[in-house]
């Protein structure tokens, strides 16, 4: 489905493909990002960072920096370490996490290479840039540890001082809060008379690569001290400067301008961030930082990095009885805002949309030298969705039956909703059936297994693989009352205001934080529905604590669940408030108005007034009821419930070149159910961008260290980011299962594709050379690993070992293929 | 990220720009195009006193006809030789790998000759001005001009028989009319270097190959002539089978780099697959 903006029409705005109302000013450039913004007198910072993994710092030279041209100051953590803040972690996942220091700016030892160990601040940035080449630091190098299974042994300490390298171990069980049966239970009545399943999965280590590199300006000079900063977090990040630092919280003004891009990668609260605002405050003048490309890719926290261990039992007949889930997961040098929450808000979504009858999750967050890890699109739920969907097909090779079939046997039916799955959670609406049918029908899934098994027949150099997930996420975050029980540092409501201005217009304050997602065109629609005023006349403010002081920001496909629905309730208490000054002017009972497309009737007569009309008398004050103020602004706050459970059903087909290893996308079809769809052209986009980052984890993403802990893929041209030229044509529909727990009926959109369409392509490439021996491929698929996939399992696969359980004891992942090597001597790129 | 600061010349002749170069020996560096010299600088990999930009020498821009030979100036940019129908004509190969060099944007600003001259041997115009036995003219201190071979232009990595003080101004190409040829390049995402490219030009009468010849992009230290292939086609036929055959031996004693897109064992097998996709599309098979 291809979707272009409707024709201007009468009619509720909801549901309409409305071209965004940021596009022309963001499009044409005219839109001020924060390194746009230069301020009198403003002086520019350049980062010294350790090109080390680990090491203590033993001496810094800055005398030589400090006579460059144009420098101002040369400033190290050491001479900061009064007040430049901590960078906090928002959500021990245990009562005895153990949790790292985090400051901005090192004093004694780095922790991961691309940590800021000096800062310049100079009158220009190319003066700061010269100057940093200069700042000498000695280090003396300490053991690093790069890789998660060797951490685990604690034999190597990323961090000396805390005598281990696990962070934390947690752990959900169906069977302790009794929300299923025992997994061990189910895995020995399997072994005797089932199926077990054993499989160990990889999930690559991705960086966000937000096209706005982060950049942050900060202003001491007046009362407030103002900051402007690339961020998702406007709100967090003002109250942890202040938690952190002892500045009053009344003192701190954050703004975040237009923002290009976050992906969780501008979720965290930054070493940068509040090594700005120390200098800025040290040396009394505004200052600027804008990272470059390198310093982005190296130092903003990246995402995934995981080892799963998976044991599925089944009865023969396909029935799932249990899934044990066992994590590794790499936190990196530190422990991010979310950190080790991330692959905790997996541990509802492994059991997916399926009825498992015993469930166990246990994480273990282990600290390693390198680049931090925190949220990226999905956060938890990709790695999830991707084991889950992963096991199911390896299920349905092992029984051989279709994998859409074997699905369909252990899903929740539509009849069957509300239902609480094994895992605990409690969701609300959905039909698998419907989305899976629906998009059956536009793949033409039956005619592409004829064509597979034709050109298996014919021995075709080019296989055909079709892949599949039917996945659901859990987004819209969150429950404060969950998130409290979670231990996490704060709550999950959202905020929201609105002004009615004299002349009719509408001033919509978010606390939510946009950036790309184009809140201010959905907002509009929502309240011009809601107040019966056009969407022109609304305007939506957010992203400035002066202007929008409340707020919980913008991650987790939350903004629309939560954000928006605290905007429905601010304009039905606005409807409300000027009810009653409505009854006034028209001379009538309260009891007799009727509020319905902005206008206030008297029933029964033709006798009425409008909102704007409204909005000018209480403007006035002139005619009001006794005891009536003169505003009927109103704000709102909203709490959730319950979480959103988008679903769909993901159907992928890649043809295999066999002679060289390389995937290319034949088709993809997604049939999502977000529930109500507010506007149809955004929803497409939110499904679009979030299917190919899916699908660039799937074959072309992943950061790579070397043995000395150094980004390999430290730019682009090594960090092999598609473009739309990689990539085809998506085929998308929709299902609508609204909401039962919002008032407009939406799920989350923001993350539903990047979650759902790894597995589906991983799969799909799994199935176009299964019949060849291969059961897995590490991602990214690359066409050396599918091709040396293919290699191993041709010479060594027999018929009846293909889809065997593998055993972990045997110690080696179930990988196919053998770990290409990492050099990159001699690489001229 | 920003540059070292540099004094910057923009000499109007090549005469001028010689005499910049003799006057700032190794401190000086040529900017052609600027797509691998300033990603250098901006990473402050290379700090030099002065750079020397050719673009506003109109002489070493554009495309003729000199009878037997095309002769494309050093600074012509890969827009305007894909544009160009003498080098589509004549030297089709060529039009065919400058069409898969990265994106639009950057060949409008790369140059044929600045690409040749950095002799990067992932990039993508070597192994074709290779196979197309091109002569390449470089002026030296003075202005006097020398031709040197495209043998013996790539002598190692990021090294050419361009000496310091010297300009590479022209690439003459032998005319290839009628020649069938294919740029066969293998990468995981578009815009990204060649993991291997195979450049392929191929004269045929009546089904079988008379003439052949065949380029390596990314296989060893500089761009790679693949001469015993050529040899082993000549009389072949144009068929899947005779070709598989003729090129078997194309990654025999070459050395490609490993790295994260693929190990060198990888590559030679690459090698093989690609050379035969190549020669079979050059011949029209």
């Amino acid at each position: 489905m291809t979707i272009t903006e409707d024709a201007p029409t009468a009619g509720p705005e909801i549901g309409k493909a409305r071209r965004r109302k940021e596009d022309q000013r963001l499009i044409t450039g005219r839109t001020r990002w924060t390194d746009n913004i230069t301020l009198p007198g403003m002086l520019h910072l350049a980062m010294v960072r350790s090109p080390f993994a680990h090491a203590t710092i033993t001496a810094i030279a800055t005398d030589e920096a400090k006579a460059s041209p144009g420098v101002i100051a040369v400033l190290t953590g050491r001479d900061l370490a009064d007040g430049q803040g901590v960078v906090a972690n928002a959500w021990p996942i245990t009562t005895d996490q153990v949790t790292p220091t985090h400051l901005p700016v090192a004093v004694d030892r780095v922790a991961c290479a691309g940590e800021i160990v000096a800062i310049v601040a100079a009158r220009s940035a190319a003066e700061a840039r010269d100057a940093a080449e200069l700042v000498d630091v000695d280090y003396d190098e300490l053991p690093a540890v790069l890789d998660l299974k060797e951490a685990v042994k604690d034999e190597v300490l990323a961090h000396p001082d805390l005598g281990t390298n696990t962070s934390a171990v947690w752990t959900l069980d169906s069977a302790a809060q009794g929300s299923g049966t025992d997994v061990e239970d189910e895995i020995a009545k399997a072994r005797e008379d089932g199926i077990v399943l054993e499989r160990e999965f990889r999930q690559q280590r991705l960086i966000p690569a937000f096209m706005e590199p982060r950049s942050t300006v900060c202003d001491p000079t007046g009362e407030q001290m103002t900051v402007w900063t690339s961020t998702q977090v406007p709100h967090i990040l003002r109250f942890l400067v202040a938690a952190t630092t002892g500045m009053p919280e009344s003192k701190i003004r954050i703004i975040a301008p237009d923002v290009g891009g976050g992906f969780g990668g501008k979720l965290q609260t930054t070493p940068e961030e509040f090594a700005t605002i120390a200098v800025a405050r040290r040396l009394g003048k505004p200052c600027k930082y804008t990272e470059t490309r390198s310093e982005s890719l190296l130092s903003g926290h990246h995402g995934r990095d995981q080892w799963q261990k998976l044991t599925l039992s089944a009865r023969k007949d396909g029935t799932v009885t249990g899934l044990k889930v066992e994590l590794l997961a790499d936190l990196g040098a530190y422990v991010g805002v979310v950190g080790g929450g991330v692959p905790v808000l997996g541990a509802w979504m492994f059991n997916s949309i399926y009825k498992f009858a015993a469930y166990h999750f246990t994480v273990r967050t282990l600290l390693t030298n390198k680049t931090w890890v925190d949220a990226y699109r999905g956060a938890g739920r990709p790695e999830a969705t991707f084991a889950v969907e992963r096991m199911m097909d390896e299920l349905a090779a092992e029984l051989g039956r279709d994998p859409l079939e074997v699905r369909e046997q252990n899903w929740i039916r539509h009849e069957e909703f509300p239902f609480t799955t094994v895992a605990g959670m409690t969701y609300d609406s959905g039909n698998y059936e419907a989305a899976t049918a629906r998009a059956k029908e536009l793949f033409g899934y039956d005619a592409l297994r004829a064509e597979q098994q034709r050109r298996r027949e014919a021995h075709d150099p080019v296989q055909l693989g079709i892949g599949v997930s039917t996945f659901t996420e859990m987004c819209g975050l969150a429950p404060s009352r969950i998130l409290g029980a979670l231990n996490y540092g704060a709550g999950g409501w959202e905020s929201a205001s609105i002004r009615m201005l004299a002349t009719g217009k509408v001033e919509v304050l978010t606390g939510t934080s946009p950036h790309g997602q184009g809140h201010e065109t959905a907002w509009s629609q929502i309240v011009a529905d809601r107040l019966g005023v056009p969407f022109e006349d609304v305007e939506v403010l957010h992203g400035d604590s002066q202007i929008s002081s409340k707020g919980m920001d913008t991650y987790g496909s939350r903004s629309l669940v939560v954000g928006a629905e605290a905007v429905v309730r601010a304009a039905d208490r606005v409807i409300d408030k000027a009810r009653p000054i409505a009854a006034h002017l028209l001379e009538a009972s309260v009891d007799d108005i009727e509020f319905t497309a902005g206008r206030f009737g008297v029933k029964g007569t033709d006798k009425g007034i409008t909102m704007a009309e409204v909005a000018l008398a209480t403007w006035t004050g002139h005619n009001l009821p006794d005891g009536v103020e003169p505003s009927i602004d109103a704000d709102a706050t909203f709490d959730p419930d319950n979480f959103s459970f988008p679903h769909g059903t993901h159907l992928c087909a890649v043809e295999v070149d066999t002679e060289t290893g390389k995937t290319t996308m034949r088709s993809y079809v997604c049939v999502d159910d977000v529930g109500t769809i507010i506007n149809p052209l955004i929803v497409e986009g939110q499904v679009h961008g979030g299917v190919v980052q899916g699908i660039a984890q799937a074959l072309w993403e992943g950061a790579e260290f070397d043995e000395q802990g150094t980004l390999v893929t430290g730019s682009f041209v090594d960090y092999t980011l598609p473009t739309s030229a990689d990539t085809i044509s998506l085929v998308t529909d929709h299902t609508v299962s609204p909401s039962t727990y919002t008032a407009l009926g939406t799920k989350g959109v923001g993350e539903a594709g990047a979650i759902a369409s790894t597995p589906a392509v991983v799969n799909a490439i799994v199935d176009a050379v299964r019949h060849l021996g291969v059961s897995d491929i590490t991602m990214p698929c690359t066409p050396e690993r599918v091709w040396k996939a293919i290699q191993v399992g041709s010479a060594g696969a027999t018929e009846g070992e293909r889809g065997a359980a593998a055993h972990f004891d045997d110690g080696a992942p179930n990988q196919d293929s053998p770990q290409p090597s990492d050099t990159t001597e001699g690489g001229a790129q | 990220m920003i540059p070292a600061s540099f004094d910057y010349v923009a000499p109007t002749t090549v005469d001028e720009a010689l005499a910049a170069l003799a006057e700032h020996g190794d401190d000086a560096k040529v900017l052609a195009g600027g797509q691998s010299l300033l990603p250098i600088l901006r990473m402050r990999l290379n700090a030099p006193g002065v750079v020397v930009d050719l673009g506003r020498i109109p002489d070493l821009q554009g495309v003729c006809d000199d009878g037997d030979h095309i002769v494309i100036g050093a600074m012509t940019t890969y827009a305007a030789v894909l544009a160009d129908d003498l080098v589509s004509t004549h030297a089709s190969l060529l039009s065919k790998a400058v069409a898969t060099v990265a994106d639009p944007q950057i060949r409008h600003r790369g140059t044929l000759g600045g690409a040749l001259v950095h002799a990067d041997p992932a990039g993508d115009v070597g192994a074709p001005v290779l196979a197309l036995g091109a002569e390449l003219v470089v002026a030296g201190p003075g202005g006097q001009t020398r031709t040197v071979t495209a043998d013996d232009f790539f002598e190692d990595l990021f090294t050419t028989a361009v000496g310091e003080g010297e300009l590479l101004t022209q690439i003459r190409i032998p005319k290839h009319t009628g020649w069938g040829a294919h740029y066969e390049k293998f990468v995981r995402v578009s815009h990204q270097w060649s993991i291997v490219a195979v450049a392929a030009t191929v004269r045929s009468e009546g089904g079988t190959i008379a003439e052949a010849r065949v380029g390596l992009t990314n296989m060893g230290s500089t761009p790679l002539r693949a001469v015993s292939v050529e040899n082993a086609l000549v009389g072949q036929p144009a068929t899947d089978e005779a070709i598989r055959a003729a090129v078997a031996s194309v990654a025999d004693g070459t050395n490609p780099p490993s790295d994260l897109n693929g190990d060198s064992d990888y590559r030679r097998h690459l090698a093989t697959v690609l050379t035969r996709r190549a020669v079979l599309a050059a011949a029209g098979a």
